[in-house]
């Protein structure tokens, strides 16, 4: 399998530490090669947050994602930081209500979804993550769904075990979300 | 053997060090590293261990010392800034000769710098961090299984040779996760205690832990002494790692994040028909004088790749008596290279031009 070069990005507070936690370990259950890597400093909700995922059947050198064949973006000023950074060919998952432009690009795929939008209308506001996550493992099968399920149980803890349903539920309709 | 879990690096340390028998945490929190102490704070009163958030580093650091001096595993872990605070109490621990572990999470400097990572202690790291002379052992781990493997190292070989042992790491390796599967729990040590403070039971002479020698004759002797072990552990204790070294020309020197940089460079190095490896230090005192050496022989040219000004590059220039030239690409101030960067620069070094 290709090597998934995946950069998740936004605001801090949209999960998107979290999301590149659930594929992380959702490589693990795979046995797959990877790397999960924060960006870290003085962020705080509404500041700009991204993670680096990387699975690949090799073993990783840099944990540093340069150039994404995966973007997924949650606000405006990371679709501008990373839009010239996709690899040819790549694909980006854009939250549609939250970022109003299009792509410049026209040698990349992109996939508008108002996540954001359908995470308020199912009740589950904060969990847009999670639905993009589930039409990014539909789009390009970085990783298998079931995977994706046993290292939700991974991620989600204990006490809080209860939220496992609402995250497959948000995940379920980022897979089957048509344009 | 434990099943592969996903850890960040600094979680992996402080799992390691508590299946390496570590039960003594003193710290204080810095960003990149506080993860190292809020896993530590969470776990020890779990497991009989003690954590303790000191008033200061220097707190730290001293607290250590006095867990050291009863034989104990005792840790501390910090970031740049506050690892300089610590070299004062270091100097102690190795002027008393104890084994304790310091774990550093570069951040760039100096001063107060930043929080992004670096490798900017080097030089404070290698040289002996604190006055006096003496080493500590320096283990730079490239990947969160290294950053486990080497914990448990490094308390080992700082227990065989009564000294400290420094884990030097970087905000990057830090802060990622990766598959990791952690050591086997080890149970008491092997190494000779009798010199630690732990009460006579009025059954023997009392065993002094000290630092202060105020005979010039005997204060010469040790030290002399102390640097006969220090040169039996560059003999015996050096680590490193080659990659596609065989028929190099060009042998990249590196450690830590900016090897796992250089690695991606390599490989489209050699794809584009360039012969370039790498030579990785794991331990960074002891140095791999040897192994660089012998590289000498073979290759045109070295090329390090740091996150400092070339700190390493003179050691790798004392190691090989500048018998190669020896190029250099860095970044600082949290900055880290791309790997067309590195490329760049094996393309120059390629065509022998100088940079």
């Amino acid at each position: 399998m290709a090597d998934f070069e995946i950069v998740i990005a936004g605001f801090g507070g949209q999960g998107l530490l979290f999301a590149g936690k659930v594929l992380a370990y959702a490589g693990l259950v795979e046995g797959r090669q990877l790397s999960w890597l924060p960006s870290y400093g003085p962020e705080m909700r509404g500041g700009t947050a991204n993670c680096n995922v990387i699975l690949s059947d090799n073993p990783v050198g840099s944990p540093i994602v340069e150039h994404p064949n995966v973007l997924m973006v949650m606000n405006n000023p990371s679709l501008d930081k990373y839009e010239n950074a996709v690899q040819p060919g790549g694909t980006v998952f854009v939250d549609s209500t939250l970022i109003g432009r299009k792509l410049m690009r026209t040698d990349v795929e992109a996939v508008y979804i108002p996540a954001t939008q359908m995470a308020i209308d199912m009740g589950v506001p904060t969990l847009a993550n999670m639905i993009l996550l589930g039409a990014i493992i539909e789009k390009t099968g970085c990783i298998d769904f079931g995977s994706v399920e046993a290292a939700l149980h991974k991620v989600i803890p204990a006490r809080k075990a209860n939220l496992f349903d609402v995250n497959m539920q948000a995940l379920n309709a980022g897979r089957e979300f048509k344009a | 053997m434990q099943e592969k879990v996903l850890m960040k690096g600094n979680e992996a340390i402080a799992e390691a060090a508590i299946l390496a028998g570590c039960r003594h945490y003193l710290g204080y929190p810095i960003t990149p590293q506080t993860e190292v102490a809020a896993y530590m704070a969470k776990k020890m009163p779990k497991i009989g261990g003690t954590f303790i958030q000191a008033e200061s580093e220097i707190a730290a650091i001293n607290m250590v010392y006095g867990v050291a001096a009863t034989g104990k595993r005792a840790m501390t872990s910090s970031s740049s800034p506050g690892i300089a605070l610590k070299c004062e109490g270091i100097s102690y621990l190795a002027g008393s000769d104890l084994p304790a572990l310091i774990v550093n999470v570069q951040r760039g400097g100096p001063g107060l710098g930043g929080i992004q990572p670096s490798q900017s202690d080097y030089f404070l790291a290698t040289r002996g961090p604190g006055h006096g002379d003496f080493h500590v052992l320096v283990f730079a781990p490239a990947s969160v299984q290294e950053m486990a493997d080497l914990t448990v190292r490094a308390f080992d070989l700082a227990e065989k040779y009564r000294m400290p042992a420094m884990l030097l790491a970087d905000g990057t390796m830090g802060q990622m996760m990766e598959p990791v599967v952690l050591p086997e729990p080890c149970g008491e040590s092997a190494h000779d205690k009798s010199w630690a403070v732990t009460g006579t039971g009025c059954k023997r002479r009392h065993n002094i832990v000290n630092s202060l020698y105020l005979s010039p004759a005997e204060l010469e002797r040790l030290n002399v002494e102390r640097f006969e072990r220090y040169k039996k552990i560059e003999q015996d204790e050096c680590m490193w790692e080659e990659f596609m070294m065989d028929d190099a020309e060009i042998c990249i020197v590196s450690c830590g994040i900016t090897a796992r940089v250089a690695r991606n460079a390599i490989v489209e190095a050699r794809k584009q028909g360039i012969k370039v490896g790498m030579l990785r230090p794991i331990t960074l005192w002891p140095f791999p004088k040897q192994a660089l050496y012998q590289a000498a022989q073979k290759v045109r040219r070295f090329l390090c790749v740091e996150l400092n000004m070339g700190q390493m590059k003179e050691d790798v220039e004392l190691a090989i008596r500048c018998q190669k030239p020896v190029d250099l690409c860095f970044r600082v101030g949290g900055m880290i290279p791309s790997p067309e960067e590195v490329l760049s620069y094996i393309k120059k070094a390629n065509e022998g031009g100088n940079l």
